[in-house]
């Protein structure tokens, strides 16, 4: 048994009044340990992610508080430890890895100079030393070129680049505990699988402690040592990886376990013969300025042919950057299309103007990719869901009572109704957005990616969707 | 709502500013009980000194400065607050129109929009009121002509920020037409920043006002504290307190605005707000 790294010992976070329940996570017990990787795993909205921020002191105060229980690192209690303490030991002895790495970068700054900044907080190095540290870090986290990396910009790099750079960040300084919080759901799978390779391998190779925060069990099977269950702020299962993927004995983990989508075939089904919903025929489009000066042109979709059954539900598969969502947009006629045509029941909709387009955007709906970017954050959740069918004619309040219907469908409490969508999580708000596409009926549901952010259960909401509205149809760009 | 007052009322500086606008409204709505007479009417010799039977002094013609700034307080209020009503409305609808529709309608307004930006705001506002013949109406004409751009080119950037965020695409998406779109969910959303901004251009206002009527550009039958300053410019060295009052009432106003605009700001713009 390796010795721990930091012990939860009856962790209590405390949300403030009004929220949906009186504590974010109650008596957490976990201990992390050398060399291990801990998975904390749980739906959105379990208190995963305040665990993470907790113990690195990051709670947004003063609404949300440990409430009681300690957080045990090197003998002090970093719950009650001063702010002042806190700074020394965040990157210099626990380190952190975000979700989203565009936003954890500081966009002016080269990667190099914000890499050497952190040593030249926390240590006395000299530049030249600083420098060589910087590019064995890069070089470290397999990053390519790591001369034209540290002179990089942010934006200059992909998605997995960006991870790594923050991952070189989080290990500058050795810390003996790195903290990652979903680390890899921005990412495509194809990243993913790197990025996670890639934590495994420094892990081992600098003995750092891992709690990996995540909802996604794939992750999990990939690079847990040890898993502890969240649901709803309590942990209801804690063992070994194996032990806990291998024979779960909460039924709640049983439950998320065979959430696990299963690349196998599903059973053959009847072959759909009924009639074309959608067909695309030679879709373009092309992005970029035309100015005097040439500008750059990107080419997005070129000549995409595809077509859609009613009732069927048509998987789009492709790694960022291929032009799924390119192509949701263009079929939902929020982009408009250079070539080609787009048909809907057989007619035409691609060269309708905005006025002959209303009709068809309530047979056509969209699932947006971003929980957080697509719901308007000064509205109220009840107005949300219910603007569409007021827009297409329906009474205010017989709309609203429909909207408060669905709300039950998509699995949200009742109450979610008057409140506003900075309150929920990713995956809540996911299911806010389904319910808003849901609202019209259409007979086209596009959903891009929406289980990216909103975790297993948007993707949960959406197969139920497709359970209890069978006659609808489903495109899924997933 | 009440957590962004909250967060205001944490902001000393806004609250000593809140304070003194407090205190400037109710001169202006006490006005006329306390001062029933009409401030150009002499109420006593000229160039008597403060503190005596007059509080502050009278001027050079023997007029109660104290009643002066009184009444010109009404003054800088309407036209310091109807001018930047004006101006947002004005530099809304440009704005958002250029922010919603881009393309040529964008390149159109904009251009518009930095032509006035290019005239010296003051000279611009000079001219106005010369040609209009001063009066109250025309320098709120002027100084909101020359207030809207800064307006103007704030929407249309918060405009073009949230034409690519994936709500308004998502309502677009619901078949929504543009004016539900612009109205419901694009205005709310940079109604606060358009507060803070506007906030402060109600002390800018007044201050172009003070000049204007400095230089004899305002109403010559509403008294103002720009007025009452140029009248007693001339004997600066011997009777100090005919210049200095008013500067005082205008000096406060101004600090009492911008300390609310900014306290407004921190409180209702969400890239300050923090956790």
């Amino acid at each position: 048994m390796s010795e721990t790294v930091l012990e939860l010992d009856k962790l209590t976070i405390a949300l403030p009044p009004g929220a949906d329940r009186a504590n974010a996570v109650s008596d957490v017990d976990l201990a992390l340990r050398a060399g291990k990787v801990t998975c904390l795993i749980g739906e959105s909205g379990s208190g995963k992610s305040l665990v993470a921020r907790s113990i690195l002191g990051l709670l947004p105060r003063p609404h949300v508080r440990v409430g009681s229980g300690r957080i045990l690192f090197e003998g002090q209690n970093l719950a009650v430890a001063p702010q002042d303490k806190m700074r020394a030991i965040r990157g210099a002895k626990i380190g952190m890895i975000f979700q989203e790495p565009m936003t954890a970068l500081n966009p002016l700054h080269t990667i190099g100079r914000q890499l050497d900044e952190v040593l030249r907080i926390h240590t006395p190095l000299g530049k030249a030393a600083r420098r060589a540290r910087v590019l064995e870090l890069i070089d470290g986290v397999h990053l390519p070129e790591p001369g034209r990396i540290v002179r990089s910009y942010p934006h200059q790099l992909s998605g997995g680049q960006r991870q790594r750079a923050m991952i070189a960040m989080a290990l500058l300084l050795n810390p003996r505990l790195l903290i990652a919080d979903e680390p890899t759901t921005a990412l495509d799978v194809t990243t993913q699988a790197q990025i996670l390779h890639l934590i495994r391998e420094l892990q081992r190779e600098h003995r750092t402690s891992v709690l990996f925060i995540t909802h996604d069990f794939g992750v999990v099977a990939d690079i847990a040592d040890e898993v502890a269950v969240l649901q709803r702020g309590t942990l209801v299962e804690r063992g070994t990886a194996a032990a806990v993927l291998g024979a779960p004995s909460h039924p709640y983990t049983k439950a998320l376990i065979a959430a696990v989508p299963k690349l196998v075939p599903p059973a053959a089904r009847p072959v759909n013969t009924r009639p074309f919903i959608v067909q695309a025929r030679d879709v373009a489009k092309t992005y970029g300025a035309r100015s005097m000066f040439g500008g750059r042109v990107t080419l997005a979709l070129a000549g995409v042919t595809m077509e859609l059954r009613r009732g069927e539900t048509l998987g789009l598969v492709g790694e960022s950057g291929s032009g799924k969502s390119t192509l949701a947009r263009a079929i939902t006629r929020l982009l408009p299309i250079d070539g080609g045509e787009i048909l809907l029941d057989g007619a035409d909709i691609a060269r309708l103007s905005r006025r002959q387009l209303r009709p068809v955007r309530k047979r056509v709906q969209m699932v947006f990719q971003d929980p957080y970017a697509s719901l308007d954050p000064r509205q109220r959740v009840i107005d949300i869901i219910a603007e569409g069918p007021i827009i297409h004619g329906t009474l205010p309040a017989k709309a609203r009572e429909e909207a408060q219907a669905l709300l039950g469908l998509v699995g949200l409490d009742p109450s979610a109704a008057r409140r506003f969508p900075h309150e929920f999580s990713g995956g809540q708000r996911q299911r806010i957005g389904i319910a808003r596409a849901l609202a019209l009926h259409p007979e086209v549901l596009i959903a891009d990616e929406p289980g990216s952010v909103g975790a297993s259960a948007g993707a949960g909401s959406s197969r139920r969707y497709q359970g209890t509205a069978a006659s609808q149809h489903a495109l899924r760009n997933a | 709502m009440w957590a962004g007052f909250a967060r205001f009322a944490r902001n000393r500086m806004a609250l000593f500013g809140a304070a003194v606008l407090l205190c400037l409204l109710l001169l202006v709505v006490f006005t006329p009980v306390i001062y029933p007479d009409d401030p150009f009417k002499l109420a006593g010799p000229a160039l008597q000194s403060p503190g005596g039977r007059f509080l502050l002094g009278t001027d050079t013609l023997g007029r109660d400065i104290a009643a002066e700034i009184a009444y010109g307080a009404r003054t800088s209020l309407i036209i310091g607050v109807g001018a930047t009503l004006a101006a947002i409305v004005l530099g809304a609808v440009a704005g958002g129109l250029a922010g919603y529709y881009r393309g040529m309608t964008e390149t159109v307004l904009m251009r518009i929009t930095e032509f006035f930006q290019t005239i010296p705001a003051f000279i611009f506002a000079l001219l106005i009121v010369a040609i209009l013949s001063p009066s109250i109406s025309s320098e709120i004409i002027a100084i909101a002509a020359v207030s809207w751009p800064s307006i103007a080119r704030l929407v249309r950037g918060e405009f073009v920020s949230l034409g690519g965020r994936e709500f308004v695409q998502a309502c677009a998406g619901l078949g929504a037409s543009d004016a539900r779109i612009i109205f419901n969910h694009m205005l709310p959303n940079c109604a606060s920043s358009v507060i803070a901004v506007g906030s402060l251009l109600i002390g800018t206002a007044i201050l172009l006002e003070a000049g204007l009527a400095f230089l004899g550009l305002g109403d010559p039958n509403v008294m103002s504290w720009g007025l009452i300053i140029s009248a007693g410019r001339a004997v600066l060295r011997s009777a100090w307190w005919i210049c200095t009052f008013p500067g005082i009432a205008i000096l406060l106003t101004v600090l009492g605005i911008n300390l609310v605009g900014d306290g407004l700001n921190e409180a209702l713009n969400p890239r300050l707000r923090e956790r």
